[in-house]
């Protein structure tokens, strides 16, 4: 018996990152917990998660779960909740959290904490609201808690070392009236935009699509970093795929560096990136926004000074 | 074809928000209203697969009869009809306004339920799923792309997700939320807008759809801004910016 069930995200069998997140909340919010582990040929997963201190680990392990849809994942969460009997059921806010954990709770009776940014004195919870232009406290009034973690605000759980038992669990999914019919995987040799250690991206300055890329990828490439660009960019230049957009309707980032190029700094991409550990902002507009949160700001033309600024990066290590 | 359309009413996204003085609330004197812009696009699909597919589309609201502007925007767009479920917007959650909206499901038995992915207010993302588990009804959120098959059986969605694009088929009746890639929202025509004064929006309250329960399951406790992040300094050359990369921020 568990205080909290962790429902582990997991993308062809490698654990994503924002679960650790959710651990971290999970010890934060303490009293214990387990994992859930779902998908096809998943043991990986459950590998990953030994030593974190889970009570137990629950691996629902079936080809009905090869490709995800939103009721056998809704089925097995519930399922493990009862296995577990846990107060609070957390798993990450990313699209894959956010589509599922209101059917668990709709299932369950429970009230859902949605994106999670940290707890509040007297069993509260804290969460944006209006782009992040707000921070509500809210209280759950139901005997369960469904949290979705917005992982970017927790740091990632360390090892605590142990082993967590391994205990499968059958899930009857039931008639599901959704099909799984492709996935169009974002072809890129570039870490993920939620999971990279840099971030670098681009805004309207960049005059179009082809230049856009001209200009950031070989920023990319000496960072080894993921790109990002703001809302403008993905709704106007084809050539730039909407899953790149960091903002409060896109990706939310929280990267040791962030570079934001030619990004005049809309409330709109800040709530997507302003908690990045270092950001660094090059504009040539000496009143953009962006410059109110960057921690070193340069003045100048993106297309002569991001060159430039490859070249000494490159000197200087 | 029948095919609802969740809409809601919200400061204008554009506005700079403020707290009222006791923190209670968020200041909504003199502030702007309009359609929740996910909201938008949810009915912009709908009207035009219901243009493909000889389909109505039906507009569903909740709050005061303050909100009877934003829905009369909706109909202009096309909707043929609104439903305003009379209740104070102060009190509702996630939870009761999926109730309320699976209730008016049930009175209107359509094809497709349409919300947008999330209300840019409180940012929940989880009426649209909500709705789809108390109806037990298949779902497809962050739509980028709807076909619906030629005999208005199969919904085929293409979902804007983390890594990708999932492409999902539903059988009908199902739930869609709108992501803003799914379309560019038409504008409504003046002719429209002098119509949609005559189009009907009726009126039901909570008595009418069976809700008994009102309890709020997430509630409200205070707001705060958040701590503004200290800005930084500008720096004068890319060699003093690498320089304190390498040197003060460590991020080299």
């Amino acid at each position: 018996m568990a205080n909290i069930l962790i429902v582990a995200e997991q993308s062809g069998g490698e654990l994503k990152k924002g679960t650790l997140a959710a651990v971290q909340l999970a010890n934060q919010l303490g009293g214990g917990f387990d994992v859930l582990v779902v998908g096809s040929g998943v043991g990986g997963v459950a590998t990953a998660l030994q030593g974190y201190g889970a009570g137990k680990i629950y691996v629902a392990d079936d080809a009905v779960f090869g490709n995800y849809l939103a009721q056998p994942f809704k089925a097995a969460t519930v399922a493990a909740a009862e296995a577990s009997g846990a107060k609070f059921i957390v798993s990450t806010a990313g699209t894959f959290g956010k589509d599922f954990l209101p059917r668990v709770a709709g299932a369950i009776g429970a009230g859902m904490v949605a994106d999670c940014v940290g707890l509040a004195e007297g069993g509260l919870f804290k969460r944006p609201m209006y782009a992040g232009n707000i921070i509500a406290t809210v209280k759950a009034n139901t005997e369960r808690v469904v949290i979705s973690v917005r992982a970017s605000e927790f740091d990632n759980a360390s090892p605590v070392g142990g082993e967590s038992p391994i205990e499968a669990l059958s899930v009857d999914v039931g008639d599901v009236a959704a099909r799984f019919v492709s996935f169009d995987a974002t072809e890129s040799e570039r870490p993920e935009l939620t999971e990279a250690d840099v971030v670098v991206s681009g805004g309207r300055g960049l005059k179009d699509g082809p230049t856009f890329w001209n200009v950031m990828n070989p920023l990319a490439d000496v960072f080894s970093a993921a790109v990002g660009a703001t809302r403008a960019v993905v709704d106007s230049w084809d050539e730039v795929p909407n899953d790149m957009q960091v903002g409060q309707t896109g990706k939310v980032v929280a990267p040791k560096l962030y570079v934001a190029v030619a990004i005049s700094g809309a409330i709109q991409h800040l709530a997507g990136m302003k908690n990045s550990k270092t950001i660094v902002a090059i504009n040539k507009d000496a009143e953009a926004p962006i410059f109110q949160v960057a921690d070193y700001g340069l003045v100048a033309d993106a297309f002569q000074a991001v060159p430039e600024f490859i070249e000494k990066v490159k000197a200087a290590r | 074809m029948k095919i609802l359309v969740a809409f809601k009413r919200v400061i204008d996204p554009d506005a700079r928000i403020k707290l009222t003085a006791d923190r209670s609330g968020v200041d909504t004197d003199s502030v702007e209203y309009k359609a929740n812009p996910f909201c938008e696009n949810a009915l912009e699909e709908a009207l035009q697969i219901a243009e493909e597919h000889d389909g109505e589309v039906v507009l569903v609201s909740a709050g005061g009869p303050d909100i009877d502007k934003t829905i009369r925007a909706g109909l202009a767009l096309g909707a043929e009809r609104a439903i305003r479920v009379e209740i104070e917007d102060t009190v509702l959650d996630s939870d009761l306004a999926a109730r309320v909206f699976a209730a008016v499901y049930k009175e209107e038995e359509p094809d497709i339920f349409f919300f947008g992915k999330q209300a840019i207010d409180s940012d929940n993302n989880q009426c649209g799923q909500l709705v789809a588990e108390y109806l037990g009804l298949p779902q497809a959120c962050f739509a980028s792309e709807v076909v619906i098959d030629d005999d208005g059986e199969v919904a085929t969605v293409t979902r804007e997700v983390d890594g990708g694009l999932e492409t999902i088929a539903l059988t009908l009746p199902a739930v869609i939320t709108a992501d803003l890639r799914l379309n560019t929202p038409r504008f409504a025509k003046l002719p429209d807008i002098m119509k949609a004064g005559r189009k009907t929006i009726d009126v039901m309250d909570l008595d009418d759809l069976d809700i008994e329960d009102t309890a709020l399951k997430i509630e409200l406790v205070s707001l705060e801004e958040p701590s503004a992040r200290q800005a930084g300094v500008k720096v004068g050359s890319i060699d003093e910016l690498v320089d304190k990369l390498k040197n003060e921020a460590r991020a080299l």
